[in-house]
């Protein structure tokens, strides 16, 4: 069974579909890759999927659990994590709270034992720091794990988005552009980092991106939106050979 | 000891901080050396302490502006000091301020949660306004709320003494706009200090904490606390809640420190609330410590400088818009960084 099903997935605001008959399937461990030029819908997809918006029409299932209209919160809670095209970052906190906050969910004592300093305090704030240090080491920002986020490179901004949302232990990962302004360098950094993910912590990825040399680099398949609907969807060559995609993207000669 | 994080020094010292100032005045009060008109200054300080604390939850850690903390003040007083009047003669002096608090902070924490359901919906400015007009309602009905008692039970009018239709032995105990006369003199500066140490370490423990975190990512990005699986709504009304229970406490302290409680704009009105909001304010917004500091600061220059009393007010504005300046100013702030005490102490080192 698929991961991630969506099935003629639609949202209408006021006269305009944002987004019309979404398909998209994908299987388990796999690093899918949505593109398409400026204004396809793309984020718009991302929102709907982790309930940022409730859809028109359609159904979407996460490992065959309808999620369709949910809450974000549920959704969360259901496996799916997202980072954001423009950084949010939980900016007064420290680069460890940040990832913390995102293991909110998984480790657990209450708010009694937290104001009384209860031994259950103690052991969970180890546990939580070791696994949030561990992730952090992932992108090898240990070292900067006292920094306040605000203070961060942009580059490491975003890879602490990500690592934020690897710690709500998700099923599926979304990421929202997650080279965008990053340097040559960054970027190969990065790729390496999201196949790192991919192979080691068992998390389907499934990414915007506008950066053709990381798409063809890192994502087995491509599902290329325009104007809110379906251009193409298969694998990767085969999709950006596709003169339809080239005609969206570069424009009729 | 060795192992202590950077935030957790950070609060020892402020933990100690009060600590200390509690021992120098009992030392100083012990040698004489007090006036009465500072020892009169002693409850109120660790009130306003107390409720400078509280405020800055919702304010510096919630992010939620609030303008009608002084109405959850005004309940607490009031609550307790309905208890202490009802059970003035059936309990002794110790267990009866101890529930007298526990009541005042239970009632205004029932009436914060209540007003978070529709209030929490609201952000920013909207909040600040709903809040204030808050402060205002619970003041107003305050001065028309009558309660009395007798062998039949308590009798509640918002009318006149009269329509209480009490029996002749009927004992009035909150009297409209002259309220509550003769509350029991329970408060005195050691129980002033141990609410608000107690208040201090629980706001503190809870900012360090899942929960706290939880607050300050909705304060940071809410979006992005949702995406992460904070319940958003949850975590509002926890702090807002918290924050009125503490702020029911500190009016519980007051009201036991007053020969006759009246809900008068002077205590218990928007410029009460104001005054608290600069106490955070001015304390750098989010700083449990600084809010300490401020509050007691702003409560005792008006005292020290008595003959210019009137223009407080107007030294707080001035006081404020100074500070926001220097601030948030870049040049300023680059200014202060560039002769800080310890750049010059080291520029010495090096010529």
């Amino acid at each position: 069974m698929a991961l991630l099903e969506i099935s003629s997935l639609s949202i209408q605001f006021g006269g305009l579909r944002a987004v019309d008959d979404f398909n998209l399937t994908v299987e388990k461990g796999e690093l899918y890759g949505l593109i398409g030029p400026n204004g396809a819908g793309k984020t718009t997809v991302f929102n709907l999927l982790t309930g940022e918006y409730k859809p028109t029409e359609g159904v979407i299932l996460l490992d065959g659990v309808d999620i369709t209209g949910k809450s974000t919160i549920e959704i969360n809670r259901a496996g799916i994590a997202r980072t954001f095209q423009n950084i949010r970052l939980f900016r007064q906190l420290s680069v460890l709270d940040n990832v913390k906050v995102g293991l909110h969910n998984q480790y657990k004592y209450s708010a009694f034992s937290a104001v009384l300093r209860l031994p259950s305090y103690f052991s969970t704030e180890k546990q939580m720091n070791e696994k949030a240090m561990e992730l952090l080491s992932v992108f090898k920002m240990e070292g900067e794990a006292d920094t306040i986020s605000a203070n961060l490179p942009y580059g490491k901004q975003r890879k602490l988005e990500i690592a934020r949302a690897m710690a709500t232990n998700p099923k599926l990962l979304l990421l929202d552009e997650p080279a965008a302004g990053m340097n040559p360098h960054e970027t190969q950094e990065l790729m390496d980092d999201i196949r790192y993910i991919g192979e080691n912590f068992g998390i389907t990825l499934l990414l915007i991106e506008h950066d053709m040399k990381l798409v063809s680099g890192i994502c087995e398949k491509l599902t290329v939106l325009n104007f809110g609907r379906i251009l193409t969807q298969g694998d990767t060559k085969e999709v950006l050979g596709n003169p339809e995609v080239i005609k969206a993207y570069l424009g009729d000669d | 000891m060795k192992n202590m994080t950077k935030t957790s020094k950070d609060n020892l010292t402020t933990i100690l901080m009060i600590v200390a100032v509690y021992v120098i005045v009992m030392i100083l009060r012990s040698a004489g050396l007090i006036n009465s008109q500072m020892d009169g200054l002693l409850v109120p300080l660790c009130v306003y302490a107390t409720m400078a604390v509280s405020l800055n939850l919702v304010v510096g850690i919630l992010g939620e502006l609030s303008l009608g903390h002084a109405g959850f003040m005004c309940i607490g007083a009031f609550a307790s000091a309905f208890f202490s009047k009802v059970f003035e003669q059936s309990m002794g002096v110790f267990p009866r301020f101890l529930f007298a608090i526990l009541i005042g902070g239970l009632v205004a924490g029932i009436f914060g949660f209540l007003i978070g359901i529709p209030v929490l919906r609201l952000k920013g400015d909207y909040l600040a306004i709903v809040t204030l007009a808050f402060g205002e309602i619970i003041k107003n009905l305050m001065n028309v709320l009558y309660v009395g008692r007798d062998a039949n039970g308590l009798h509640f009018s918002l009318k006149d003494a009269a329509s209480l239709g009490m029996a002749e032995d009927g004992e009035l105990i909150i009297n409209g706009p002259l309220g509550i006369t003769g509350t029991p003199f329970d408060s005195n500066f050691t129980i002033g200090f141990v609410i608000l140490l107690l208040s201090t370490v629980f706001v503190l423990n809870l900012i360090n904490s899942r929960h706290g975190r939880a607050i300050m990512a909705i304060r940071d990005n809410r979006i992005a606390a949702g995406s992460v699986g904070i319940p958003i709504t949850r975590f509002k009304m926890f702090a807002f809640t918290v924050s009125a229970v503490i702020a029911g406490c500190a009016g519980a302290l007051y009201s036991h420190n007053l020969s006759s409680l009246i809900a008068t704009p002077a205590r218990f009105g928007y410029n009460m609330s104001i005054l608290f909001l600069v106490f955070v304010v001015l304390g750098g917004i989010g700083s449990t410590r600084g809010a300490i500091i401020a509050s007691i600061a702003l409560t005792l220059i008006p005292e020290v400088l008595r003959f210019m009393a009137d223009y407080r007010m107007l030294i707080y504005a001035i006081v404020l818009i100074v500070m926001m300046i220097v601030n948030w100013n870049p040049r300023s702030r680059a200014w202060i960084q560039a002769h800080s005490l310890t750049k010059l102490f080291r520029r010495k080192e090096g010529s």
